[in-house]
């Protein structure tokens, strides 16, 4: 969900940019995080722990904790709280620690 | 210069490297420019600012300070100065700084290159990170640090759910519950393990008219639900802080909010080898500093919330500090002690009254602590390669 109507703070949000999440077709803005369009749509369950497999969620959003690593166009282990959305992005829930050599 | 790997790479050198662009940061690379320095100012993010960027209310303090102004307006001020400055700083941004060499040389990353950066003084201004609180559940979707609320909401517009519970009555708390209603977002309540409310009345008293109920004595046991936070249990708590049993009750929200205060992000410090020391009144683990934000090893100064958790004015007058310090340490400046201390004298005045109280605490333990140190002599301890 997305701030509507702000007292102070006037939103200029770049243009809208399409991405996937687990192969489902999403839109965000351009400037924004990933982490950010995600939530804004609903989705704030990132990934699970690689021991327990508990859900994870990000919790700092300034890419200290390591919480929200996501598999972001292949490469394992993106901090989505920092990484900012790009046009046709594939972000995915991550597996286990992931690897470095698959490309697919 | 040319480093021993056989692969040439070749060595960028700066007088004066800045790691952080938040406030402290900021202010550090503009004395040090102002006075003639070489600067190299390096943030991991796409801007300047740091957590400057996101708040939204307004500082207090003098107008040397800022007072009055947002502090999302500060980092657009700090910044424009970079550019219309008397020297340049040559800015480093999505770059990492990712540890220290024995010889003085920082690993930097831009990219996904890594480089070596070759700086005859270092200014760490990494600022500080969200503290986590142990309660069952802790690591559900939805418990969020203060900040991080700040940076969807502030930054992004995104709002973090329906119904927040906040954790923490101090400024943080009760401002980020302040902003969380200017974004439209209900605030069930704000709890605070302590006996009486730890942020400023005039924030306090602007939640509680706003209908939020601060509970004081309180603490959160443990978030429930399955994939993300479904509602939080609070209780009551003895003066001790332990849970009294038979006062649980719980409160249905979609996001619990930690504001129970901050850590310094001391890594590189660490790794580099400055002394550090356990001071619980400044957040954690800081670096033996002097007052002229000068670590134990005397070519590495600090500033700001990495040498004690304090606020953003604080960490603006100790960036200029370690700014002037670091310069003073390269260029002869016949103004410096004039200067230094009249920073010093901003210093004690933002620290005066009872809210500086556990900051001078903190302060007074790491000077005693200075005091008992037997200094080693500054060019033998170095191992600095030169020049």
């Amino acid at each position: 969900m997305r701030v509507i109507q702000h007292p102070i703070l006037h939103f200029q949000r770049g243009r809208e940019i399409k991405f996937t999440f687990n192969g489902r077709e999403l839109t965000g803005y351009e400037g924004e995080t990933i982490a950010a369009a995600l939530h804004a749509s609903g989705v704030r369950a990132l990934g699970h722990s690689p021991r327990l497999n508990r859900p994870r969620g990000f919790f700092c959003a300034t890419g200290n904790c390591s919480s929200c690593l996501m598999k972001v166009n292949g490469i394992a282990n993106v901090r989505v709280c920092i990484t900012p959305l790009q046009e046709g992005a594939v972000v995915e829930v991550q597996k286990g620690k992931g690897d470095i050599l698959a490309t697919d | 210069m040319r480093c021993k790997r056989e692969r040439v790479i070749f060595l960028q050198q700066t007088e004066i490297a800045v790691v952080g662009g938040g406030p402290a940061g900021l202010a550090a690379a503009l004395e040090a420019v102002k006075m003639g320095c070489q600067v190299t100012l390096i943030d991991r993010h796409a801007f300047l600012g740091g957590q400057l960027v996101k708040q939204t209310h307004k500082f207090f303090g003098s107008s040397k300070q800022y007072a009055g102004i947002r502090g999302i307006d500060i980092a657009k001020r700090l910044a424009g100065d970079l550019d219309s400055g008397p020297g340049k700083v040559s800015l480093e941004l999505n770059t990492t700084v990712l540890g220290y060499y024995d010889d003085g040389v920082l690993l930097v990353e831009k990219d996904e290159r890594v480089s070596p950066l070759f700086p005859e003084r270092i200014i760490v201004a990494t600022g500080a990170m969200e503290k986590m609180l142990l309660f069952r559940n802790n690591d559900l979707p939805g418990v969020y640090g203060a900040g991080a609320v700040q940076t969807l909401m502030n930054l992004y517009g995104v709002v973090p759910g329906c119904r927040v519970l906040m954790i923490g009555a101090g400024n943080i708390g009760l401002i980020v519950s302040y902003q969380l209603l200017q974004a439209g977002v209900e605030v069930a309540a704000i709890v605070e393990g302590d006996t009486r409310i730890g942020g400023y009345l005039v924030h306090a008293a602007k939640v509680q008219r706003s209908g939020i109920p601060i509970y004081t004595s309180h603490t959160i046991l443990e978030a429930t639900g399955e994939n993300c936070v479904e509602g939080a249990v609070i209780c009551q708590v003895d003066e001790k802080w332990q849970p009294l049993a038979g006062t649980e009750r719980e409160i249905a929200v979609d996001v619990i909010c930690l504001a129970v205060g901050l850590t310094p992000l001391t890594e590189l410090l660490r790794q580099a080898g400055c002394e550090m020391y356990y001071v619980p009144e400044l957040g954690g683990y800081v670096p033996l500093r002097d007052e002229n934000m000068q670590t134990t090893l005397p070519h590495i100064f600090v500033a700001g919330d990495a040498a004690g958790v304090e606020e953003a004015s604080i960490a603006m007058v100790e960036g200029k500090i370690a700014g002037i310090s670091a310069a003073g340490s390269l260029r002869s400046c016949t103004k410096i002690d004039g200067l230094l201390e009249a920073c010093r004298q901003e210093l004690h005045e933002l620290r005066a009254g009872d809210t500086g109280d556990k900051s001078r605490r903190g302060l007074e333990k790491l000077r005693k602590t200075m005091e008992k140190r037997k200094y080693a002599e500054k060019d033998e301890s170095t191992g600095l390669l030169r020049a």
